[in-house]
């Protein structure tokens, strides 16, 4: 537990937490956008990805082990599931924040003449952005959180402190992980925060 | 050899708009039955009806928000199924009673955001902009960098309205652009859209429950009544109307 091996898995945790947000965040962000156009869709894959999210995430890490491919013992299988996690809050924000925009709003930018795209990137996402970030921000804290079970299952990370130290009743090393990881939860919290107030421009 | 020609057709102008035997339904509910009626350039016919008499469906299918379910909808000749409808609504200028202005753009890039689509140069924008806001009571100076809801109802309703007419658009339309106006306000607004729209020479249609603006307003009004359009007469002819939903609607004038 020295000052390096924390710092190796601080950043080998903040790898893990990196890489399942940009999976959730590059499927649930154009998902989420597709879905808003079709109600159907929305049931189907919200409701999935709300039950993903019932499953204790202790046991979504072992339901992934035996899994061809995506599963297995180590890091790709962490962040799997991890990124299946934080797929829902991202997702539904994105659907929310663009169903959220004003009816007269989306009428009068079809009836100025914009094209489906121009829609979506001049006022759809901008008119969204700062509830789609609200999803980031509550996938990332939950990410961090969660990341920490990684270690269960061979992924590294912060979580190795905390197993160590429940296996060998010693507090000093559950510390060593949480308070970094708790930290590091705080920071993604208000910087993220800050962004989206920053994102309000009325 | 002489060739015998058709005696030539008189000479007619291409109504800005023409419905054909137009009818809508949404689901199984019938909206509009079988609507004709033709709006010639420089016309500003005005839709009066009560809630739910198809007025606001019908302005939707000229800008091909909604298409028809039997007839036809002409705009400048051409049917709106054969309209690239992007093309059709960058030439339509539409107001609503909602505004519908982009929250987070200023007022100038509301104004102006036809003529981005359309991809004018910075400076034309800029300066069309400012024509425009000068033209609708709002210095450029003083309002320009403003968000709408930096703004009164009638002034929000000013900037929809020059949003509208940005590209110089050949047809206007516009679906109870005032009804959310306090009655001072509205009948300032009122006075100024029509010497506006008399000054521009363009065909307008507008849609409204308020008789009053009606007689003020147009060139003709069409009646529509459960989604039929019962009478077409000018303001004149139209408070002389017997007909009883027109003289329904006369009473409220009392």
């Amino acid at each position: 537990m020295t000052p390096a091996e924390i710092w190796r898995l601080t950043v080998e945790h903040a790898a893990l937490t990196g890489a399942a947000l940009g999976i959730a965040a590059g499927l649930g962000l154009p998902g989420g956008v597709a879905m808003a156009r079709s109600v159907r869709t929305r049931g189907i894959f919200l409701g999935a990805a709300g039950v993903v999210q019932t499953i204790p995430s202790l046991a979504l890490f072992g339901f992934l082990i035996p899994l061809p491919f995506i599963g297995g013992i180590g890091k790709g299988t962490a962040i799997v599931a991890l990124a299946l996690y934080a797929l829902l809050p991202v997702l539904r924000n994105t659907v929310t924040g663009i169903l959220g925009v004003d009816p007269a709003v989306r009428e009068s930018a079809v009836a100025m003449g914009m094209t489906q795209a121009q829609l979506l990137w001049q006022v759809e996402l901008p008119l969204a952005a700062r509830t789609i970030l609200a999803g980031i921000r509550i996938a990332t804290v939950t990410t961090i959180g969660t990341a920490t079970i990684a270690a269960a299952i061979g992924g590294g990370g912060l979580g190795v402190f905390i197993f160590r130290g429940l296996a060998s009743v010693d507090t000093a090393q559950i510390l060593a992980g949480a308070i970094p990881a708790a930290a590091m939860a705080l920071l993604a919290e208000g910087g993220l925060t800050w962004a989206e107030r920053r994102l309000s421009p009325y | 050899m002489a060739v015998q020609r058709e005696p030539a057709a008189s000479p007619r102008v291409t109504p800005a708009v023409e419905f054909r035997n137009v009818s809508y339904t949404a689901g199984d509910t019938p909206v509009l039955r079988g609507v004709t009626l033709a709006v010639q350039p420089g016309e500003t016919l005005v839709l009066l009806g009560r809630s739910g008499s198809g007025k606001t469906t019908a302005l939707k299918l000229i800008n091909a928000l909604l298409m028809p379910a039997s007839g036809e909808v002409r705009v400048a000749g051409q049917s709106t199924t054969a309209w690239d409808p992007v093309r059709l609504r960058r030439r339509t200028g539409y107001v609503i009673q909602e505004t519908g202005l982009f929250p987070h753009w200023t007022v100038a890039a509301n104004v102006g955001t036809v003529p981005r689509l359309e991809g004018w140069p910075p400076d034309r924008i800029a300066a069309r902009t400012r024509e425009l806001l000068t033209l609708l009571h709002l210095p450029p100076d003083e309002y320009a960098g403003r968000f709408p809801h930096q703004l009164s109802g009638g002034q929000r309703q000013r900037v929809g309205v020059a949003r509208a007419l940005a590209a110089d658009p050949d047809l206007l339309l516009f679906d109870e652009p005032f009804g959310a106006l306090d009655p001072v306000t509205r009948t300032e607004v009122q006075r100024e859209f029509r010497t506006l729209v008399a000054s521009l020479g363009k065909a307008a249609v507008f849609v409204t429950h308020d008789v009053r603006e009606a007689l003020l307003l147009a060139t003709r009004i069409g009646l529509l009544r459960n989604g039929a359009l019962e009478l077409v007469e000018t303001p004149g002819n139209f408070r002389a109307s017997s007909h009883p939903e027109a003289r329904a609607f006369l009473e409220c004038l009392q």
